[in-house]
């Protein structure tokens, strides 16, 4: 009778593990096609040439990609502050209390825009704004702000309320048990320790600001692309590498947003 | 005297009148930018349709939810069903169970893999199911495009190595979107689960195995009856989008393979049938509505049955 | 109680709490007065949920009273907000600020209070040398340990020079070595720094040891507000005999009543003369209490007051407990210290009688 060498694992269940494996290979293949394919230096995606840089540096010298960049980070930089703020003064409004009439009224409120499909909300959206834009003749990127602002203000809400929750009055008690003042012990002890929350809200609120392509699509007056939208555009034509390329570079950008954001919320104050 | 409970009241009084005035700013911009319109577009889907797109504002007519469902035969006038809108309903929900179901199948492998690693690396078996998650989904649909197109890795592959002769068409077909979808929200069904695989008591396993189950009988009668809660969110959290799916079919299926999300877009755009879109839209939020009611209860019963 | 405003650190006058509305209303102080005297010690004491951090909580600010006010030197604080309140708290998780280093928890008061900068530096010199962490004063709270954490949670409180101390269960978190400490500790510190402490605790003998009065509560009532002795010896209900230290409760019929000491005659026939508590005339049939430690085991008739069968020894290191079965079916213990030359001499199922020392046995009120 040969001895068992090893115990009996028995977490173990036959063929997961290939499937797991099979998952993440099936994850990052497409991925990797993508960069791989933006150093092509052929003119279109049928051949591949070898390495080149040639489709970063067209698409860094292309007007419109520049004008969508920087159009991007600005409305993601507008539309996550402002929902932050919004967010962080929404959860300090629904956390540390007794239930109080309206609490789950403002709860479903947040969580609305995660509710309802990106393209439901979008042509609502058309709908509403074409007819202010008729009205006021105002077309600016108000209200891509405004719109962004609102789907942004849940992803938000998320950690910062986790955070609130996990922190009981007491700190803020001895704040004012040592003369603080409501307002002073918010400054002195309550932001200050909601502040790793604050930053992974407003990154979370950034990044899906950054990503969305489908309600943009439908607020944006003429000459208001974003990259993503711009991205989709350009897809209806023949695609040329240089989506490849800008793809890359956005990929590069959500892999360290989303290390950063890794990392700031897993280090615990 | 009561000076210290009437204090109390005014406190508590402040402490409401404080938490609805911070409340404010986030409430009003979800309403005017995200609920109000839905509103809005409810009393348009009741109005009758311009010809150069928007509505005859104020003038009631049911056409955009009859033509839903129905088409008007341009001789005679009579109602007939819809197909194409039809055959779109149909595409969307059977494509959106599909995806959910290879993503579960996938998924939960994945995800009970990932949860039995031991700690130190189980973080960055977590960490790569992020990334995606939180990459662009433009970009992930576009990096599909890259594997399945005609001249894409699985057809170089394929003819390179001499099974086919010429590419197999996969893009703007019905099983581009699904292989999109599936790819796309993948993250969406691992997460969850992993989440309450994580928090399973293995010693409850091993209770199973001492009392003979076998490997299939450990899985099927105790890990899947007590990580439901998570396979549950996690079809959820991957059909809702896929219902409502747009960027993927619009570029993978390239016009052709057409879904709810496409259809609503058509009406605002060529379609000129605003009062229709709105309907259609509607009719999405139902379907999305009835699929979160369905969680719900099924989250209340196994709550409750976990005490 | 007669006492002049003013004269009393904090005088409490008919509190009542109650939480919530309608059905689901609870009372957590049922009309509740007791008078602080300055520079004392005052414990309150009880058992969980009995409305004793709840006080706590009036006094300090963070909870309002239902009805009643609550005067500090003859002032009402009841509607004023913490911050305006001249009194500090040790919480019982020290709610130490995280982000902030030693130094800067002490000075956080001061600084809140507008002191000037060299006067903060000073102060919080002198309190780091008062609980003696002066070698720690930039550490991060979180690097210090649990017993270094309560002695900055002290400092950080008397920083301000409060004109009361609260303290809510504030060892309760250490063990029992650092917990002994810490009770010399805090009677040194109130020594020192002659200010009003006020400290809630469930645990009988740290009351015991560090209080100057106890206030001894149950279900938001005070039954007994006494020094340690007087609750200890004089307990005046059976709930405060019960709760502090072991009793024997024995039934006994009132014969007589003087000056406050009552003759009463027990189940065995014998008399013996009982201290009645304050305010009370008793008669007909009462309950006494007797300490294990004031009752001796003697030969049956040998002037004892009591007969009955030893149905226990247990031996416990310092002490010998006699579990008796008196003959009217109660069942008393005797306490006896063990000493290397005391016999032994007593078993199980053995007759014995018990003689309760003059002066030992006490009447309850209920």
């Amino acid at each position: 009778m040969a001895r068992r060498q090893r115990a009996y694992d028995i977490r173990r269940q036959p063929g997961f593990g290939l499937i797991a494996l099979f998952t993440f290979f099936a994850l990052y293949l497409p991925i990797a096609a993508l960069v791989a394919y933006s150093f092509n230096a052929a003119d279109s995606l049928s051949r591949w040439d070898g390495l080149s840089l040639r489709w970063f540096i067209s698409a860094w010298n292309n007007q419109a990609v520049q004008d969508a960049s920087i159009r991007s980070l600005l409305l993601a930089t507008w539309a996550a502050t402002l929902a932050t703020i919004a967010a962080t003064m929404a959860a300090l409004a629904t956390t540390r209390t007794p239930n109080y009439p309206g609490l789950t009224f403002k709860y479903a409120f947040i969580n609305q825009p995660l509710m309802v499909p990106e393209i439901v909300t979008g042509v609502a959206l058309l709908i509403v704004f074409s007819r202010i834009k008729v009205w006021t003749g105002y077309t600016g990127m108000g209200y891509l702000i405004l719109a962004h602002t609102a789907f942004c203000i849940p992803f938000a809400y998320l950690p910062i309320r986790a955070r609130l929750e996990s922190m009981d009055l007491t700190l803020e008690r001895a704040a004012a048990d040592l003369y603080a003042t409501p307002w002073r012990a918010f400054w002195r002890v309550t932001l200050p320790l909601l502040r790793p929350a604050i930053i992974a809200g407003f990154m979370l609120a950034f990044v899906i600001s950054l990503d969305d392509v489908v309600i943009t699509e439908f607020v944006k007056s003429g000459g208001q692309d974003t990259l993503p939208t711009y991205m989709l555009g350009q897809l209806r034509r023949e695609t040329s590498p240089e989506i490849n390329a800008i793809a890359t570079v956005f990929l590069a950008l959500s892999v360290v947003l989303v290390t950063v954001f890794y990392f700031v919320n897993r280090r615990r104050p | 005297m009561a000076t210290a409970a009437e204090t109390a009241r005014a406190a508590e009084a402040r402490d409401r009148r404080d938490r609805w005035l911070l409340s404010a700013p986030g409430l009003i911009i979800i309403f005017v930018a995200a609920i109000g319109p839905l509103f809005v577009m409810l009393a348009y889907s009741f109005m009758e349709k311009a010809d150069y797109g928007d509505v005859k504002f104020g003038v009631f007519s049911l056409e955009g939810w009859v033509s839903v469902l129905f088409q008007r035969d341009i001789f005679d006038d009579t109602l007939g069903l819809a197909d194409a809108h039809l055959s779109i309903l149909w595409r969307s929900i059977s494509l959106s169970l599909y995806t959910t179901v290879l993503t579960l199948l996938f998924g939960f492998p994945t995800a009970y893999f990932i949860a039995t690693r031991p700690a130190t690396t189980r973080e960055v078996w977590v960490f790569l199911v992020t990334i995606p998650f939180w990459t662009n989904l433009l970009i992930r649909t576009f990096a599909m495009q890259q594997v399945i197109r005609n001249e894409g890795l699985i057809n170089t592959a394929l003819i390179s190595l001499g099974i086919i002769e010429r590419p197999w068409q996969i893009m703007n077909t019905d099983l581009a979107i699904l292989l999109g979808m599936t790819y796309v929200y993948l993250p969406l069904m691992v997460l969850p689960l992993y989440a309450s695989i994580e928090k399973l008591d293995f010693r409850l396993i091993e209770a199973g195995y001492d009392l003979y189950a076998s490997r299939w009988q450990v899985l099927r009668r105790i890990v899947i009856p007590l990580v439901k809660p998570g396979i549950v969110a996690g079809s959820i959290l991957v059909f809702i989008p896929s219902l409502g799916a747009y960027v993927i079919p619009r570029v993978l299926g390239g016009g052709k393979s057409m879904m709810l999300g496409n259809l609503i877009e058509l009406q605002f755009g060529a379609g000129r049938n605003w009062p229709l879109g709105a309907a259609i839209s509607i009719t999405l939020m139902a379907l999305v509505m009835v699929a979160l009611l369905f969680y719900v209860r099924n989250v209340s019963r196994s709550g409750a049955s976990h005490g | 109680m007669p006492d002049q405003p003013g004269s009393n650190a904090i005088d409490v006058r008919s509190v009542r709490k109650v939480f919530g509305a309608g059905e689901y209303a609870v009372t957590a102080l049922d009309t509740v007065s007791v008078s602080i005297r300055e520079n004392e010690f005052f414990t309150l004491l009880g058992p969980s949920g009995c409305g004793k951090t709840t006080l706590l909580r009036l006094i300090a600010g963070f909870e309002y009273p239902s009805e009643g006010e609550i005067l500090l030197y003859g002032k009402d604080i009841a509607g004023l907000p913490p911050h305006k309140r001249p009194v500090n708290t040790v919480f019982q998780s020290y709610a130490l600020f995280p982000h902030m280093t030693v130094a800067e928890n002490i000075a956080f008061g001061l600084e809140m209070l507008g002191r000037p900068k060299d006067e903060i530096k000073a102060r919080v010199a002198e309190m780091l040398a008062l609980v003696r962490m002066e070698n720690l004063a930039n550490r991060r709270t979180s690097q210090i340990s649990g017993g270094q954490q309560q002695r900055v949670a002290l400092a950080r409180a008397l920083a301000p020079q409060p004109k009361v101390l609260l303290l809510d269960e504030p060892l309760s978190a250490l063990d029992y070595k650092l917990r002994k400490g810490m009770q010399i500790e805090l009677k040194r510190l109130q020594h020192e720094t002659g200010i009003t402490f006020i400290f809630v605790t469930h645990d009988q003998e740290e009351a015991l040891t560090m209080s100057d009065r106890i206030a001894v509560m149950t279900a938001g009532k005070i039954l007994q507000v006494g020094s340690p002795r007087d609750i200890y010896d004089r307990p005046a209900e059976r709930f405060v005999a019960d709760f502090i230290g072991e009793s024997n409760f024995l039934e006994a019929e009132v014969v007589s009543v003087e000056n406050c000491r009552a003759t009463v005659r027990l189940s065995s026939g014998a008399e013996i003369s009982a201290a009645v508590p304050e305010g009370h005339s008793p008669s007909g049939r009462a309950t006494i209490v007797v300490r294990p430690e004031h009752a001796r085991i003697v030969p049956e008739g040998d002037g004892a007051s009591l007969h009955g069968t030893v149905e226990n020894v247990v031996y416990l290191g310092t002490d010998t407990h006699f579990h008796l079965r008196i003959d009217d079916g109660t069942l008393f213990v005797v306490r006896r210290q063990n000493s290397p030359d005391a016999a032994q001499g007593l078993a199980a199922g053995q007759r014995a009688g018990v003689a309760i020392s003059a002066d030992a046995a006490q009447l309850l009120r209920r």
